[in-house]
């Protein structure tokens, strides 16, 4: 087996872009492994349209966009293995891969890019009690067996969950055939975006209720109903509230894991508010050599966000394999140069901290906040001074938001704590 | 005309049937379900009792004893999964030491070996992760956990490699006497009428009606429903042992244990219901679990729980087992309720040289003891791993991710003696699904997997039992019904 | 001003909150709330004439490996001819090889617009 300098594990959007950059760099020697038997990930399941408006400036379906970077990567020649899994990630950054062509291989590149995505929540982790009948999907996997598989999952639907994945899968199963009955979400916020609510359930008087969930299933052999009942702030069912809606299938859009067990493998440190990697502002993670992009790091509402995100991965692993180490190595929390934190309002930030040593003219940090927002205001401190505050007309947890750091404002502070918070707005 | 004709596929059924496959005669299974493995035996704690919480002189006792006995060879003999890793019983107050003596001595009294009283210090040392305040522990080194559904799938295939017949999806409706004699008996299921001079009711939940169409003996069968969540294979190693408390008047209460892979099983609730087939779920029952199981181990990670399921146990009301000729050429082997798991390879000794006896059976001669489990791709090191991708390709396409699952262990569950024909029988002979992901990702390959073996048509593939369909056919050949309407009768007003 | 109309701006996925304001005969008298010049065009789109880009799928003939191949109207198509759009969709089957952006329905229900595959299948 030929090595590699630089190995992306996992060929969706995240795996593709980094592979371009990585080769645009001057970074030839690149291999790219896919466990699926095609490149593009879940981008070819995600058939409609909506995508690409930032990167591309214009709208693609998903299997397009998908299809522009699988172009770009034949053109440059870059390798690529399908139905290939990587077994194994050891800290030193052997891989041990195996696909049926070649069996059981190890590769020990310079440098890792772990781009493997998410999985759904399923049932099992939610506790939903009642009955355990077929017809219970998550809504990730209906659209594969509806857009990829073309099955019919079932034919009257009850959707658990207002996620993005739910919203889209309610206007498809409508516009097959399929009665989608309503959407429950448990909190009083959709988790997805204002956009596919309008255009997924508005469009076609699909009624969401919110503060609303599952509190029995129904059906010993297939879904025959669910008991929907309301929900207290804290998610406890509220007595007395219950309703029979019948339905021969229910779909599960209640949030995205990202899939770190290869991580965990190479002993990365996680992060538990993103369930991802802690990196720094190279996305590098808590192991030399090692780097994160895409819904593995943390769970994204834009695949071109995540575009973005795996080119600057790219670029800084090709600049970590030509330097031959990074000039400070990563020094995750403890001793971390500047900690980014989450202040009041916000759920995780990411970066989780900074390297001076690799700074940009700008330096991006996500955030998302954790819950609905009007014309509340986005602050960022150094230690406890106040460096920005950006008033913002709306902020919904469902949509990643970011602020970014100049490099000459950090090389003046140097700050050891950097805070985004969100503060509340007063009434005009 | 059978010589013997067993009801039901579980664990029991199945065990008798392998030991009564050593003599020759030709014998039947009837199993109402689609599959091995398809009641009380699967959804079970897993565990092999050593003996310690039988009452001396019951069934309960002496079948627990010859089976945990067994157990370790019968796992090498059919090839399942046994892992003796030790019980602990739990005390968390100093007055309540006599009765862990009591357990111990009663342990003794049924030639239990290995038991031990332990002191605080000593069980924290063993279990650092048991909350700080137990006093004492008994400690049985004799005793583990196995795989509920490869046993039961150990015991059924083999005796099928032994010649015996399976039937399933057919339930008993009757039991008569047939003209020909006063100890044979005509059976009538939901497909035919079988003749046969023995029957052997192993039917779970279901034997004491099963009992009552050929017996008049007032057997009744009360089911305990029990309520469980399995956690994901990184909280496996919170615990090395099963845990119990001490048992109270409430019963054995719930047990914290590695399972043999090495998720971590919390449960049983332990409630009387009067619904047969009633295996919900209850959030009331789940919160039981979560309370109960927070008096041994403080910090179990309830956020990777990755399924809750709930199983039956078949209590009869005398609280005992009844392993017995009830009518002439008429057996039961009814309210095998726990320790019924670990008796079972003794169950099967015992009621196969009841009906031997009976009937005057020769030996098999070609009776084959030995069985070679499926290849399980996540229990082999790289150089087996590497050996049988270079044998069969099927074994480098990994389905299941969560479980690291290959295409060629699927395909060859598929076609197995007995094989699988539905989700569920592919998952509990190799475990796709059954990781964290529940499916997610394999499920549509399975699918095509079944589809494609078997060769049916998606609309075809069930997750277990007739009607419990995945998928309603191709897309765009169905007719259209809209969206967002409220069915007749019914009124989402109170969301 | 006859009515007032709020709308959540779907060309992007900031999904900013309209506020078009119309008089007794319909006309646009003033939009507010947009972030950027798509805004406006999609207000005045979605009070006069609201169209949606439809994506599914069409079956494919004799095929095990992709039975189905996705698709997309190039522009949007008014709301109103969505089903209609949908009925054409159902009847369709296509061969392989199908590679993205052939047009597989010209001109569909007289939308003037076309049905285009977005995926590459052999």
């Amino acid at each position: 087996m030929k090595n590699y300098d630089l190995v992306i594990i996992g060929g969706g959007p995240a795996g593709l872009a980094a592979a371009v950059k990585a080769y645009d760099l001057g970074m030839q020697n690149i291999l790219l492994a896919e466990r699926d038997d095609c490149l593009g990930g879940i981008l070819n399941q995600c058939i409609h349209n909506g995508f690409g408006l930032h990167h591309f400036k214009t709208e693609l379906t998903g299997p397009e966009y998908a299809g522009r970077y699988i172009e770009m990567l034949e053109e440059r020649h870059i390798d690529y293995m399908l139905k290939t899994m990587v077994m194994d990630l050891a800290p030193d950054k052997t891989l041990t891969l195996m696909n049926s062509e070649y069996g059981l291989f190890s590769l020990k590149p310079k440098a890792v890019i772990l781009a493997m995505g998410c999985r759904e929540r399923p049932r099992g982790a939610l506790n939903m009690p009642g009955d355990r009948p077929s017809g219970i999907f998550t809504a990730g996997t209906a659209q594969r067996l509806l857009n990829i598989d073309g099955f019919m999952p079932g034919r009257e639907v009850v959707i658990l969950g207002s996620g993005d994945i739910g919203l889209i899968m309610a206007r498809r199963m409508t516009l097959e055939g399929a009665k989608v009955k309503l959407v429950a979400e448990i909190n009083s916020f959709s988790a997805g975006l204002k956009r596919n609510i309008v255009q997924c359930l508005d469009d076609f008087n699909i009624p969401l209720y919110f503060n609303t969930t599952i509190s029995r299933v129904v059906g010993k052999d297939r879904v025959e109903g669910v008991y929907l009942s309301k929900a207290d702030e804290y998610f406890r069912v509220i007595p007395d509230t219950e309703v029979f809606v019948s339905c021969d299938t229910v779909l599960l859009s209640v949030g995205l894991i990202p899939e770190n067990e290869l991580s965990r493998k190479a002993h990365v440190k996680m992060a538990h508010q993103t369930r991802g990697p802690i990196v720094d502002n190279t996305y590098m993670t808590g192991v030399p050599g090692i780097f994160a992009c895409g819904n593995v790091l943390h769970v994204h509402d834009l695949v071109d966000n995540v575009s973005e995100e795996a080119e600057e991965a790219a670029k800084n692993a090709v600049a970590f394999i030509e330097k031959g180490a990074w000039k400070a190595v990563l020094k995750i929390r403890q001793e971390a140069d500047c900690k980014v934190q989450e202040g009041a309002g916000v759920s995780y930030t990411l970066p989780q901290v900074l390297n001076f040593e690799a700074l940009e003219d700008l330096t991006r940090i996500n955030f998302r906040v954790k819950k609905l927002y009007e014309g509340a205001s986005i602050k960022v401190h150094f230690d406890d001074q106040e460096i920005s505050s950006r008033k913002m007309r709306v902020m919904a947890p469902g949509a990643m938001q970011a602020v970014y750091l100049k490099k000459e404002d950090l090389d003046e502070h140097r700050p050891q704590t950097i805070t985004v918070s969100i503060e509340e707005g007063e009434e005009d | 005309m059978f010589d013997a004709i067993i009801i039901g596929a579980g664990v029991i059924g199945a065990a008798v049937a392998y030991e009564l496959s050593r003599y020759g005669g030709k014998f039947l299974v009837l199993e109402k379900g689609e599959d091995l493995c398809a009641g009380t035996t699967k959804a079970n704690s897993g565990i092999a009792h050593g003996g310690y919480d039988a009452l001396p002189g019951t069934m309960k006792a002496k079948m627990n004893m010859a089976g945990i006995r067994m157990m370790a060879e019968m796992s090498r003999v059919l090839d399942f999964p046994y892992h003796k890793i030790g019980t602990l019983v739990l005390c968390h107050d100093e007055s309540q030491i006599s009765d862990l003596e009591e357990l111990l001595e009663r342990g003794k009294a049924n030639g239990v070996p290995g038991l031990k009283i332990l002191n605080h210090d000593e069980v924290l040392e063993m279990e650092p992760n048991l909350a700080d305040t137990v006093v004492a522990a008994l400690y049985c080194s004799e005793a583990g956990v196995v795989n509920p559904f490869l046993m039961n799938i150990a015991y059924g295939e083999q005796a099928a490699v032994n010649g015996v017949d399976f039937h399933f999806n057919e339930k008993v409706l009757s039991l008569e006497r047939s003209g020909e004699g006063p100890d044979s008996w005509l059976v009538r299921t939901s497909e035919k009428i079988y003749e046969t001079r023995a029957v052997i009711n192993c039917a779970g939940v279901h034997s004491d009606e099963v009992s009552h169409m050929a017996s008049s003996k007032p057997y009744s069968i009360r089911p305990r429903r029990g309520e469980y969540m399995l956690l994901d294979k990184e909280a496996g190693n919170m615990v090395h042992h099963v845990i119990f408390n001490l048992p109270s008047k409430a019963g054995k209460g719930i047990l914290i244990t590695p399972t043999t892979e090495n998720n971590l099983l919390v449960g049983p609730t332990s409630e009387f219901i009067d619904d047969k087939d009633n295996v919900e779920t209850t959030r009331e029952g789940l919160d039981k679990v979560y309370y109960q199981s927070g008096t041994m181990v403080e910090s179990i990670p309830y956020y990777q729980v990755i399924t809750s399921f709930t199983g039956l146990r078949a209590h009869e009301e005398q609280g005992d087992f009844v392993l017995e000729e009830t009518e002439e050429g008429f057996f039961n082997c009814l309210g095998i309720e726990s320790p019924g798991l670990t008796s079972a390879p003794a169950i099967g000794v015992y009621m196969a040289n009841l009906v031997k006896d009976k009937l005057g059976l020769d030996d098999n001669p070609d009776f084959i003891g030995q069985r070679t489990d499926m290849p399980h791709f996540y229990m082999m090191n790289q150089e087996e791993r590497h050996k049988l991708i270079e044998k069969d390709k099927a074994y480098g396409r990994i389905v299941c991710r969560c479980e690291e699952v290959t295409e060629g262990e699927i395909v060859e569950a598929i076609h197995r003696p007995l094989g699988a024909r539905t989700l569920d029988g592919i998952k509990r002979r190799v475990r796709p699904m059954a990781g964290r992901c529940q499916g997610g990702f394999c499920t549509p390959l399975l699918i095509k997997i079944l589809c494609r073996e078997l060769g049916l048509e998606a609309s075809d593939i069930l997750k277990n039992r007739p009607g419990s369909y995945l998928v309603e056919g191709p897309v765009k050949a169905l007719p259209i019904v809209r969206s967002g309407q409220e069915s007749q009768g019914e009124s989402h007003e109170k969301l | 001003m006859a009515e007032q109309r709020k709308l959540t701006c779907i060309s992007c996925p900031i999904g900013c909150q309209l506020t078009v304001d119309l008089d007794d005969d319909g006309n646009i008298l003033n939009i507010e709330g947009n972030s950027c010049p798509r805004g406006p065009i999609y207000a005045k789109n979605e009070v006069t004439n609201p169209k949606r880009v439809v994506t599914s799928t069409v079956r494919v003939n004799n095929s095990l490996v992709h039975p189905v191949v996705s698709v997309r109207t190039v522009d949007a198509v008014p709301k109103d001819k969505i089903y209609e759009v949908m009925d054409l969709i159902r009847q369709l089957h296509v061969d392989l090889p199908v590679k993205i952006g052939d047009v597989l329905i010209a001109n569909i229900a007289d939308t003037g617009t076309d049905l285009i595959a977005t995926r590459s299948y052999e």
